[in-house]
């Protein structure tokens, strides 16, 4: 009787007061997680006399929206026009992105479905390359592209994002999932291998290339590509926004704005396919 | 003399079958081609040049020219800055590392506990930090060390203290500011792969275990949950020994580049002022391959310590 009664509720053996321990450890961290970001957002709508205030207070007493129009203001005055630097890093975003996906997608099709001599080595070559340091590749990195020509040019940045390692690492894990009985079946249809990956892999696996999209948005948006990138027709939203804070006192209320504006975008796409994300990193693991 | 033949013959005819096997397979070579030339350009002659380079003084303006090991002599017995920067990235990545990686764990374990929306809503507000890029100068609004501090006036509010401390600029709370802004930042793609996998583990086997008197979380935690996770656990610690051999970022923006008495001075902070300050290329790229050799080592380490986990 009694074993029939735990068998019912899921998780017998958990205490109230564990529970309840539970709970406030994650609302104490929650708050010591999200303070920065309820900052940020509350220091966007402060006017200028509530920024400076002693003792300084976090919450904001009268909203308004100045800092955003002093933002507006002060871009549409600059040198290159404002649109000019978002849709430099829109274009480097939006292409960074899909060419990204493709990419890493066709290798990690070849590496997780079929064993060809030198499969195994280059994928572990490409795990050893999670470990790499961005700054132990920008140094020769730069020599690279100055001899390829790329220097001051978007595609110094865009090129480079196509072979990120994580994106492979988390495709090909993902795939392996697909069963082979599938692909089987599609070859013995007699579809060739392009159209096997375009029409039947592909759709199967959308976390997971929705995941890359993600990471690869969270890289590309927040680029300075100041590395690379010297003429200020092709510099990127971020540089062009930290010349702002870079400012001082007198812009700190349209910094503030600033940094909301730059925070939106990822974390607006990442609430939308936070699902798929986790259904991705479900298979994420390294087998030993 | 024998033995040597007959290894030499099984070596060609191996090489034989893997050529055979290559010319049938044509196409997945065609697929994987992209990717692999562009890694190969941008990830691997990269780390190639920067491993040569060390051998070399190469300043940019000249070609390189040859110096052998006098980079490495130089930067293991002549460099005080160097032993600093080594001692505190050790600091940082002992403290940071395993706590990183065991919050990561420990939360994701607490949020998978909470009810399905509460848990999406959880993992949005502890994964934001990650996401929201430049966020974590905010704290260098917070530790500032003038009364306006967030941080200086709630203690002078309080009378802990009567004037405003220099969180930032004073070596000997530093290291400890560092420290806190790296642990907030350190829920990243870590904790969502364990959040992950915290949600495949087997169920049928916690069914099991309470049949066979599992009393609380902890034992179900031990002898369950962890064995069932391995491989995420694996993939956390790769990530988590990146980052913290790495942690550089955070110091140069918050304690200033450099920072005074070198008191936050990091590995890679080292060589970014060696490379693209003092432009010592081949100083920078000795301190690279140093780098990741150690990273190597510490993940084989770390990798054959947590195949032992749960047994």
């Amino acid at each position: 009787m009694n074993m029939i009664k735990h068998l019912k509720r899921s998780k017998p053996n958990r205490s109230k007061g564990g529970d309840f321990g539970i709970y406030f450890l994650l609302i104490f961290f929650g708050l010591f997680m999200a303070f920065p970001l309820v900052y940020a957002i509350n220091s966007a709508f402060k006017p200028l006399n509530e920024i400076f205030v002693y003792p300084p207070r976090l919450f904001v007493q009268n909203p308004t929206m100045d800092n955003f129009q002093d933002l507006f203001v002060i871009m549409s005055k600059s040198w290159v026009p404002f649109t000019r630097y978002l849709f430099n890093t829109v274009l480097i975003t939006v292409v960074g992105t899909a060419g990204h996906i493709i990419i890493a997608s066709m290798g990690a099709y070849v590496l997780a479905k079929y064993d060809f001599p030198g499969s195994k080595t280059f994928f572990s070559i490409v795990i050893t390359a999670l470990m790499f340091n961005g700054y132990v590749t920008a140094i020769p990195n730069y020599l690279v592209m100055s001899k390829i020509g790329w220097v001051d040019t978007p595609w110094a940045v865009i090129i480079p994002a196509f072979a990120a390692p994580m994106g492979l690492f988390l495709m090909k894990q993902y795939m392996e999932g697909i069963p082979d009985a599938l692909l089987e079946a599609a070859k013995i249809d007699g579809a060739k291998e392009w159209r096997i990956f375009t029409r039947i892999v592909m759709p199967m696996v959308k976390p997971a290339w929705l995941t890359l999209m993600i990471l690869s948005i969270q890289a590309l948006w927040n680029t300075k590509a100041s590395n690379f990138i010297y003429s200020e027709e092709l510099k990127t939203l971020p540089y062009a926004l930290q010349q702002i804070v870079n400012g001082g006192i007198a812009r700190a209320g349209v910094g503030a704005a600033v940094s909301l504006v730059m925070m939106i975008v990822p974390i607006t796409t990442f609430i939308i396919v936070e699902s798929n994300i986790i259904e991705t990193m479900a298979s994420s693991g390294i087998k030993d | 003399m024998n033995f040597l033949k007959k290894y030499l013959r099984k070596k060609r005819k191996d090489a034989a079958i893997s050529w055979k096997k290559a010319k049938s397979s044509k196409t997945y070579y065609l697929f994987l081609a992209p990717y692999a030339i562009l890694f190969t350009m941008f990830y691997i002659v990269p780390v190639i040049t920067s491993l040569c380079l060390s051998f070399t003084y190469y300043n940019i303006l000249e070609p390189p020219r040859f110096i052998g090991l006098q980079n490495y002599i130089n930067l293991l017995l002549a460099d005080d800055v160097f032993l600093i920067a080594v001692k505190n990235t050790l600091l940082l990545a002992a403290i940071t590392g395993p706590i990183g990686y065991m919050a990561a764990f420990i939360f994701a374990w607490f949020i998978n506990e909470l009810p399905r929306y509460l848990r999406a809503f959880a993992i949005v507000i502890f994964y934001a930090p990650t996401i929201s890029g430049q966020v974590y100068l905010i704290w260098a609004i917070m530790f500032s060390g003038d009364a306006y501090g967030y941080i200086n006036a709630f203690l002078i509010k309080f009378g802990f203290i009567s004037a405003p401390i220099l969180w930032l600029t004073n070596p000997k709370y530093m290291i400890m500011v560092v420290i806190i802004v790296t642990l907030w930042m350190s829920l990243g793609t870590g904790f969502l792969a364990f959040v992950a996998g915290l949600q495949g583990v087997d169920k049928a086997q916690y069914e099991a275990g309470y049949i066979d008197g599992i009393k609380n979380r902890w034992q179900e935690l031990w002898y369950i949950t962890l064995p069932g996770m391995k491989p995420m656990l694996l993939f956390g610690a790769v990530m988590t020994i990146t980052q913290s051999f790495g942690i550089a970022d955070v110091p140069i923006a918050l304690t200033g580049f450099p920072s005074t008495d070198y008191a936050t001075q990091t590995v890679v902070t080292h060589l970014v002022d060696y490379g693209s300050i003092r432009f010592e290329m081949g100083y920078a790229s000795a301190i690279a391959t140093l780098l990741f050799i150690t990273m190597i080592l510490c993940n084989k380490v770390i990798q054959a310590m947590l195949r032992r986990v749960g047994t």
